[in-house]
């Protein structure tokens, strides 16, 4: 720990990267591409870690850390397995109508916990997928075959099934009962989803959809900071590990004279704010000690948590000001603000890996501690293992601000430029064209 | 075996409920013979009908009141006063329950009085009925009568077969609980706010369908008293017109009270079995069955339309919608008026004496007020409270009005941190560059109280400019309100006015 915290900058940073993208390597099944949920025995796989894993074999290429017919075939296994996978939407296929479970068998692909077909995971997945198109461009067969698969899981997605006819997109389906009952409400990570969805040539959902979905949109001024109001630190970060939003906006942020990136910076000065307030006297809690998001977390089950009431929520979407909060932060979500306020981040990750040098293992972040509920010996509770959706998004936005990788291959991809488009995305680098022979 | 606990329970006949009929509807009472024409007849003696007469009367108006049940209606019967009677004794037991946090011991031994917090409610609604009674509507010049309405002509109608003949009149029949419809629910028998108030023994383990304000309200209420409560919800929050933080710091606060929060969820079958009642839930794919000894539905409710023959009189209406009124509470028939729940979307007491007293002044003196201009406030009692007043943000987007929010979090107020009452906020709605308020919702322990302050601002049209220079009593909770101003304040000190005043200081 003394070692990684007297690196530099670059290196501390190039030595968390490379350890989280080790988890994919290391959490892979290389006979179809998946990815576990979890370093937990028995995990089954989250499709999004799987997005994620897709967007990080770049990234390792470019860094050396891969070799790119390596990269190729990992990925190719993914999006062979997804174009063969069972779409009948039965409880034991692996997707329908384009869109996956959420939770699928690791060695089978079968969906499993009953889980939802899930569109926003589905979106993170497809992120990838079209990142890895974008990057592997070479004039290979596979490649050319990778290119190809992309495009086919992409177009087939039908997203205006997913709106059930509504004004939103739903947030869930399953064979059990149909839609569930949540929609989109609020700002969210959902854009992403809507960027996507706008930008299919085969099922687009219309524009006023994105217009009904900002319309529950809530502009707040918190703490002396004027921000678009979302708790959870994760919801201002997921979208920005692919879109580069650094000057673009639409119709609600023109007017709000501010744009998405600036607003994660804001959400950054907030969360660190709570953290020194403190409002519920939490241990550790502190300006340079923060990250309320959506993690795993002590639950009321723990053995050893008997010494007062409280209440403690397992995995949950925490967040500022109104909580959910049980005195757990999460480590990798202040690394993943590193884009929106890079002094700020370097400096806090510091001192809470030096404060908590538990937190790391294999150079690897907790899902989340909490010093709340100290050992007998003081030692803060630490989530056991690693969460791939962690690791995911800390390797991206740790390389979005080392090179802006992830942004420019996006940048050009021609479905996320028409579906921003049509959300009303304009200036910036949207004013550019694409590069030729991108996309 | 001992009857369901929630079979129509009546109220106890003991010395406050015949204070109460003595005030409310004297069994003795003989109706008056008619005038030959009144110039208004109010059909309804709930809050909208009193208000109605007696600002009719106080205005000179030779009018009658006729009412089929009790004068007050739900609001001093069987809703606002006995809920908020028990929901403070409620509040009681849950603060000695929690007293430790306060750094008091609390005894072993707390035991909740059921039936003694009920003798409560039924005298204080006693007390209170003495505002409704017969008497001081005699006293005011009104004409009472007592029975069964039926309109038989656009200026006539008939109560128990004698003819009122009007110039004017008004419908304030008010609305009813919605009764679900529960495969298996009515054969099980079940409660709602018309008869949970009669209770005397407390139903220890108790199912309350619906997320409303009632619904809330009670469950948090029962459940604090001390029954084992479920509430269950067919949306994903509770309060759905409400803000979804609002609704989140609620479902908290239910879970922290040991209330089993069923979001999401529809009761679909009720049987009876053994003496319990067996209630299947369904949640998108998860079927579950619980047992209860009693079901409290508190799914909205639906307007008195029935048995008027309002047909006769050309008053067009809806069977859930309620009589069709313009923006000056004129129903079809020009000669006739509505006021409160039987017509308004907003079915609270204050909001129909308000509507009544529009109703009476277009009415009787061709007035041109218009429902629309009403600045209303709302409050769910629960614990926190929750308020809110004018638009909602979505509201506000939807129709293109640009709009920014002033947030404090309750633990921001010293009060609030004493008081150990900081869960919730404070938002104030205005305008983008403005301090015009659109509205506001206030989450906190006396959020109803709080709201009034912003309901003033609105309509006297004051911003939060002059709001921040109202000096606040410290410490109090609705200083959260002046904080929301400061923070506007704080936004008008641009970097380019900041820079000024560095010039003009350094100067």
């Amino acid at each position: 720990m003394s070692q990684l915290c007297a690196l530099t900058d670059d290196a501390l940073l190039d030595r968390l990267e490379r350890a989280a993208f080790d988890y994919f390597v290391q959490n892979m099944n290389p006979r179809n591409g998946l990815v576990a949920d979890t370093s937990r025995d028995n995990s089954p796989v989250s499709i999004a870690v799987v997005g994620f894993a897709l967007t990080s074999y770049p990234v390792a290429v470019e860094r050396g850390w891969m070799e790119r017919e390596d990269a190729v075939r990992r990925s190719l296994a993914a999006l062979r397995f997804f174009r063969d996978s069972d779409q009948s939407g039965s409880p034991t296929a692996t997707g329908f109508a384009g869109f996956y479970y959420h939770f699928l068998d690791i060695h089978t692909g079968a969906r499993v916990w009953q889980s939802e077909l899930s569109m926003i995971d589905t979106a993170l997945l497809i992120a990838g997928v079209l990142t890895a198109s974008a990057y592997f461009t070479a004039d290979t067969p596979d490649e050319a075959e990778l290119r190809e698969l992309a495009d086919f899981l992409y177009r087939r997605i039908d997203w205006r099934w997913a709106q059930n006819e509504g004004d939103t997109i739903r947030q869930g389906w399953k064979p059990e009962c149909g839609f569930l009952h949540y929609g989109w409400e609020g700002y969210s990570e959902a854009i992403l989803l809507y960027a996507l969805a706008m930008g299919s040539p085969t099922h687009p959902i219309h524009g006023d959809c994105y217009k009904a979905w900002t319309a529950t949109y809530q502009w707040e001024n918190l703490y002396d900071h004027d921000y678009l109001y979302a708790g959870p630190l994760f919801v201002h970060q997921f979208s920005h590990a692919w879109i580069d939003f650094r000057g673009i906006r639409d119709d609600f942020m023109c007017e709000k004279r501010s744009d998405y990136f600036e607003n994660s910076r804001r959400a950054v000065l907030i969360q660190r704010e709570y953290a020194q307030r403190n409002p519920h006297g939490f241990a550790g809690y502190e300006i340079d000690c923060w990250g309320l998001t959506a993690c795993d977390g002590p639950s009321d089950e723990l053995p050893d948590v008997s010494n007062e009431k409280r209440r403690l929520f397992g995995y949950a979407a925490r967040g500022v000001p109104y909580g959910p909060d049980d005195g757990t932060l999460s480590a990798p979500s202040v690394l993943a603000s590193l884009p929106f306020a890079p002094e700020i981040v370097l400096s806090d990750v510091r001192n809470m890996m030096t404060r908590y040098p538990e937190m790391l293992t294999a150079e690897r972040f907790a899902s989340s501690f909490n010093p709340s509920l100290a050992d007998a010996d003081g030692r803060a509770w630490f989530s056991a293992g690693h969460y791939g959706l962690d690791q995911g998004i800390v390797l991206l936005m740790i390389e979005n601000h080392r090179s802006g990788l992830l942004w420019q291959l996006m940048r050009a991809c021609p479905y996320i430029r028409s579906g921003l488009g049509c959300a009303g995305f304009r200036d910036g680098w949207l004013r550019d064209s694409i590069p030729a022979g991108a996309g | 075996m001992s009857p369901p606990i929630d079979a129509s329970p009546r109220t106890p006949q003991d010395a406050y409920e015949r204070e109460r009929a003595a005030n409310v509807h004297p069994v003795e009472w003989s109706n008056p013979t008619p005038a030959s024409c009144y110039q208004l007849v109010i059909v309804g003696g709930g809050s909208a009908g009193l208000a109605a007469a007696q600002t009719a009367a106080a205005l000179g108006a030779k009018v009658a009141l006729v009412e089929r049940h009790l004068l007050g209606g739900t609001c001093l019967n069987t809703g606002c006063l006995p809920s908020k009677a028990i929901i403070r004794t409620s509040r009681l037991y849950a603060e000695m329950r929690d007293a430790n946090r306060y750094g008091v011991q609390v005894p072993d031994d707390i035991r909740v009085d059921f039936s003694a917090a009920m003798e409560r409610v039924r005298r204080l609604r006693s007390h209170i009925s003495g505002g409704d009674s017969v008497r001081n509507l005699v006293a005011a010049g009104v004409d009472v009568f007592f029975g069964n309405v039926q309109f038989s002509g656009a200026d006539t109608l008939k109560v128990n077969g004698d003819e009122l003949r009007f110039r004017k009149a008004l419908i304030a029949t008010g609305a009813r609980p919605h009764i679900p419809s529960i495969p298996g629910l009515r054969e099980a028998g079940f409660l709602t706010n018309a008869n949970v108030f009669n209770l005397t023994e407390l139903p220890p383990r108790l199912l309350v369908i619906g997320g409303g304000p009632l619904g809330c309200e009670l469950a948090q209420a029962f459940s604090r008293l001390g029954a084992r409560v479920t509430i269950v919800q067919d949306m994903p929050l509770f309060l759905d017109r409400e803000e979804r933080d609002a609704a989140q710091i609620l479902s908290d606060a239910f879970a922290r009270d040991g209330i089993e929060v069923r979001l999401n969820t529809q009761a679909v079958a009720v049987r009876v079995e053994n003496g319990e009642k067996l209630v299947d839930l369904l949640s998108d794919d998860y079927h579950n069955t619980i047992a209860v000894d009693a079901i409290l539905a508190g799914t909205g409710r639906v307007p008195n339309v029935e048995g008027l023959n309002l047909e006769a009189a050309g008053v067009d209406y809806a069977a859930g919608d309620g009589v069709r009124v313009d923006d000056f509470l004129c129903t079809s028939n020009p000669r006739i008026y509505a006021a409160g729940d039987i017509c308004l979307e907003h079915q609270y007491t204050d909001t129909a004496t308000a509507s009544a007293r529009i109703a009476v002044q277009n009415a009787l003196f061709r007035g041109r007020e218009r429902m629309s201009d009403l600045v209303i406030p709302w409050c769910t009692y629960t614990d926190p409270e929750i308020a809110h007043v004018g638009l909602y943000v979505r509201e506000a987007n939807q129709q293109g009005i640009p709009v920014k929010t002033f947030t404090i979090p309750m633990h921001e107020i010293d009060r609030a941190v004493t008081d150990s009452e900081d869960g919730g906020f404070v938002k104030v709605h205005v305008r983008e560059r403005t301090d015009q308020i659109l509205g506001a919702t206030i989450v906190a322990r006396h959020a109803g109280d709080m709201i009034n302050e912003i309901t003033l601002a609105m309509v006297a049209g004051i911003g939060l400019r002059t709001l921040s220079r109202v000096i606040h009593a410290y410490p109090t909770q609705a200083e959260a309100i002046r904080c929301a101003a400061d923070a506007y304040n704080r936004t008008r000190l641009t970097p380019r006015i900041r820079a000024r005043l560095r010039r003009w200081l350094e100067r």
